[in-house]
């Protein structure tokens, strides 16, 4: 690699940028959409559910939408703590 | 039966008026019989772009109202006689538009043309959604810019859920990508996305790309579709497009940066 293509290849090109930061927020955005708009409140009120008897972080349930051609799946994934 | 298209893409000042306004006057020209209606109530400019705005005496919501027929509110183009203009009203609120008074516009027009333009205001409220309800193709225009590729992302998914043929479970809107205000110089330089950039991102059909050129702003100052102006880029641009719409195959152009030969260079060319 000579001294020219050292200083070429230091500094990405902004364009590159773009498209890699443009690929990945379209790719999360397009999962997003695909998903029932309820799944925020879904979310909330299965926790408030769970604190009833169980007390959980906020993060510990997470709900995910799936779709695989004419299946639709919905995955709800409980951390519970840790028993002492 | 008519043909309905919708210019949209998001986000605003991308070129979508102007591309209305060549791509309604380049089917016209091929001799169908288009109307080409600008949606955005409130903020009308088709007009000034297609060089009508002091004849426009009805608009599209005087039509939607029952105040106006919706011969009396067309405006035929006085370049082009299988052109007509609807403008939108310039005083009124975009509630005005109804999608069963738009319906029916659509479905009287369709009896006597062939081609139905909409010009999409931006955003994604009423007028918009309007705009594209109805549509059997897309014409999604897309600067290679990052918010405007967002932007264009996020119409397709409306596009795709929020249409007619989409609830009525029909095939879906087709959906073409028009690249405007492009300047190869600088993808070059890699400043810019480049054309396989953004069809990367999106997955769209190209159907033109549109160089960034001096020759949209001197249309637009004087009034004049800017496909009218043979000599220049971008109206060659705008003409291939139609071309390829119809389903001709044009060879893309104005992707790569063109050489200037030694005769331009000193004296300059138009561009």
């Amino acid at each position: 690699m000579s001294l020219l293509d050292y200083f070429r290849s230091s500094k990405k090109n902004s364009a590159s940028i773009a498209k890699e930061r443009l690929q990945i927020l379209v790719a999360h955005e397009r999962r997003n959409r695909n998903c029932p708009s309820y799944l925020p409140e879904l979310q909330q009120e299965l926790l408030a559910v769970i604190r009833k008897y169980i007390n959980v972080n906020d993060d510990a349930i997470s709900v995910n939408f799936e779709q695989d051609g004419d299946q639709e799946t919905l995955e709800v994934n409980i951390l519970l703590p840790d028993a002492k | 039966m008519a043909r309905i298209i919708v210019v949209t893409s998001g986000k605003g000042g991308v070129g979508k008026t102007t591309t209305s306004a060549a791509i309604s006057m380049g089917l016209a020209k091929r001799g169908y019989k288009t109307a080409v209606i600008d949606f955005d109530v409130g903020l009308r400019n088709l007009d000034l772009v297609m060089g009508c705005e002091r004849r426009v005496v009805y608009d599209l919501v005087n039509v939607i109202q029952q105040e106006a027929t919706l011969n009396q509110a067309l405006i035929r183009d006085k370049r082009c006689d299988q052109l007509f203009i609807l403008p939108a009203s310039q005083t009124r609120d975009k509630d005005a538009l109804s999608l069963e008074g738009v319906g029916k516009i659509l479905e009287e027009l369709a009896k006597d043309f062939e081609y139905i333009v909409c010009d999409s205001p931006a955003g994604i409220e009423r007028g918009a959604t309007m705009a594209m309800y109805f549509a059997d193709d897309a014409f999604v225009v897309t600067n290679p810019e990052v918010s405007s590729v967002r932007d264009s992302d996020r119409m397709l998914g409306i596009l795709s859920s929020k249409s007619r043929r989409a609830e009525r479970g029909e095939e879906p809107i087709k959906e073409f990508l028009l690249l405007t205000r492009y300047a190869p110089d600088r993808v070059k330089l890699g400043e810019m996305l480049s054309v396989d950039d953004v069809q990367e991102i999106l997955s769209l059909h190209l159907l033109g790309v549109v160089p960034d050129s001096k020759s949209v702003l001197n249309a637009s100052n004087s009034g004049v579709p800017v496909i009218l102006d043979e000599q220049s880029d971008a109206g060659q641009a705008y003409k291939d497009i139609v071309g390829r719409y119809l389903g001709e195959e044009i060879p893309h152009r104005f992707i790569e940066e063109e050489k200037k030969g030694l005769f331009s260079k000193l004296f300059g060319g138009r561009s």
